[in-house]
């Protein structure tokens, strides 16, 4: 089903020719109205105007995390304060968080996005939508929602946690689509199970299941343990959130970006250069129709491709194949993100203990389990267990507060993590997906 | 009074103590008295010495993490409600004992016992009030 035929089916030259004109107006008013990009513009003597070809775009600097992080908290907004109606920030590499707004008609946007997200998962009216994404600061849970109540569907904005509650309602409502992050699927189908209920007797039809990389292998899963389709869904809070892409139901292969709202290019994230169809590499966007919060070229450090073959489905939007890695060291624990940094900050923040950590990353039944290895040092050291198991805890409690991610904190001997040429290996993720 | 203990971190993992035992004995040291402490994760092993320095040296050389507290060795009678008596006391003065253990030779007659208080002067202090004999390190070492 295709929530908007017009657009989504848009013949390519129609759909680049809306592209470059809502191209020139964003770069336009992010010149006018956010310093940071005037300078940004200036520095690569490029003017607005000189964009008159979507193959222009490559002529603009990237953005990245890090300018947003530069901007805390509002500095890259294009509209006034008065103008925002909405805020949501994501984590951030060291503590600051990245902060997004959105006007209403941002938000208007977005709720169309989401629909036609949950249309091409088969959603309609009459579906009962079981939206188990975290509601708060986090887009998922109330970008979904947005969404759902846009396509006149009937959500259930249940948010995350309580999975037998969950499992209770999703049977006793009659929920026929789910969506959550890939292994809270799979988790509430186990949970399911213990609660002698059979996952598969549940009316669900369909999942879009995103915030967290996953693959062929467990969709096959899911479906087997669910009984439904499983479809995989694209957004980050920078773009808009939930709704930059998703796969359809008919092809199950690629997920179309909504290419009348974002431009997305594949570069080398070694050198910048663009990268033609089908090769992999970093995926770049630019969003052409947001009004709070429009970002150019913006480097979301996600590895994929671009497949521009037509759908079986109708939607002429390229797609871009499954999210297989990142460009940097950011870690999606739980759907939540986690930069090493991160941790090594609030471990800096306890006086005693010395930034010497690791951090394991594993999947114990279908949940992540982050383990934080700290090395004991002489100043950290007592030859009490208490004080050693109230520092685990401190340090436990710390990460939970700072980063919004449970962890379990293991105190090792000095000198015992891996240091490879000097330089500590930070991450072992044993996940396999 | 008191008697210097070194505690050292040790995680659960196959062979840790023996390497620590190993440097201990390359080192010459003799090893007058031991607990280890474990949880789930990791382990203090807490030693009396015959050369507490020395073995403290030695350890930290060898890239463990190395700790000294103080403890007291108290002589305990080798009968029934021995160590009750001295708990009873304990207790009385509101002193906590953190941990203790079983040093391995005998005082003449009597046994003895390594505490970890949480006010190590006012423990000794009580004691020795009550009458009850406290050892002191250079002895203990010897012993």
């Amino acid at each position: 089903m295709i929530y908007n035929m017009e657009f989504e089916t848009l013949p390519r030259e129609a759909l680049e020719a809306i592209q470059l004109k809502r191209l020139k107006n964003t770069v336009e008013r992010v010149y006018a109205t956010v310093p940071f990009y005037r300078r940004k513009f200036d520095e690569a003597g490029v003017k607005p105007d000189q964009i008159k070809s979507l193959d222009d775009l490559k002529r603009l600097p990237f953005t990245t995390k890090q300018d947003l992080r530069e901007n805390y908290p509002f500095g890259l907004f294009a509209v006034p304060m008065e103008n925002v109606v909405r805020i949501h920030a994501s984590s951030g590499t060291t503590g600051k968080p990245t902060v997004v707004g959105y006007t209403a008609r941002d938000v208007e946007t977005w709720a169309e996005l989401m629909a036609r997200a949950l249309s091409a998962a088969g959603a309609t009216r009459g579906d009962i939508i079981h939206n188990a994404y975290g509601y708060g600061l986090f887009t998922g849970g109330l970008g979904i929602h947005y969404g759902a109540e846009k396509l006149g569907a009937s959500v259930i904005p249940i948010s995350g946690g309580n999975t037998k509650r969950q499992i209770m309602i999703m049977r006793d409502f009659g929920s026929t689509i789910l969506t959550c992050t890939p292994s809270y699927a799979l988790h509430l189908a186990e949970v399911a199970v213990e609660m002698g209920i059979d996952p598969r007797s549940l009316k669900l039809k369909a999942g879009l299941f995103g915030a967290e990389p996953w693959s062929e292998r467990m969709r096959d899963e899911i479906e087997k343990a669910l009984d439904l389709v499983a479809l995989d869904i694209y957004g980050l809070s920078e773009i808009i959130g939930p709704g930059v892409s998703v796969e359809c139901l008919e092809a199950k292969r690629g997920l179309h970006i909504f290419e009348d709202h974002f431009i997305p290019e594949i570069i080398d994230p070694e050198t910048g250069e663009n990268l033609p169809y089908g090769e992999t590499g970093e995926l770049v966007i630019t969003t052409i129709t947001k009004e709070a919060f429009p970002v150019i070229r913006y480097r979301t450090r996600d590895i994929t491709s671009l497949n521009p073959e037509p759908c079986v489905c109708g939607r002429t939007h390229i797609r871009m194949n499954r999210i297989t890695g990142r460009s940097d060291d950011m870690l999606i624990i739980r759907g939540v993100n986690v930069f090493p940094s991160q941790i090594e900050s609030v471990l800096m923040e306890i006086e005693e203990v010395e930034p010497h950590y690791q951090l394991i990353v594993e999947r114990e039944g279908n949940l992540d389990v982050l383990t934080v290895m700290v090395e004991v040092g002489e100043q950290a050291f007592s030859d009490e267990v208490k004080k050693l198991q109230q520092l685990e805890k401190k340090i436990e409690k710390n990460i939970k507060e700072y980063l919004g991610v449970s962890a379990r904190v293991q105190l090792v001997e000095p000198k015992s993590i891996e240091r490879s040429a000097g330089k500590a290996k930070r991450v072992i993720d044993k996940r396999k997906l | 009074m008191k008697v210097e203990q070194i505690s050292i971190f040790l995680e659960n993992k196959a062979g840790r103590l023996a390497e620590v035992t190993r440097v201990l004995a390359e080192a010459g040291i003799n090893i007058r008295a031991l607990s280890l402490a474990d949880t789930s994760d990791f382990g203090i092993l807490r030693l009396i010495v015959n050369d507490t320095e020395k073995a403290k040296q030695t350890l930290k050389e060898n890239g463990f993490t190395v700790g000294k507290t103080n403890v007291v060795a108290v002589e305990v009678e080798d009968r029934p409600g021995g160590l009750h008596r001295i708990l009873e006391i304990l207790r009385k003065a509101g002193i906590n004992v953190e941990y203790m253990y079983a040093f391995v030779q005998q005082s003449g007659n009597n046994a003895v016992l390594i505490f970890r208080f949480d006010n190590t002067d006012e423990a000794i202090k009580t004691l020795q009030q009550e009458g009850v004999r406290i050892i002191e390190g250079a002895q203990l070492y010897s012993m």
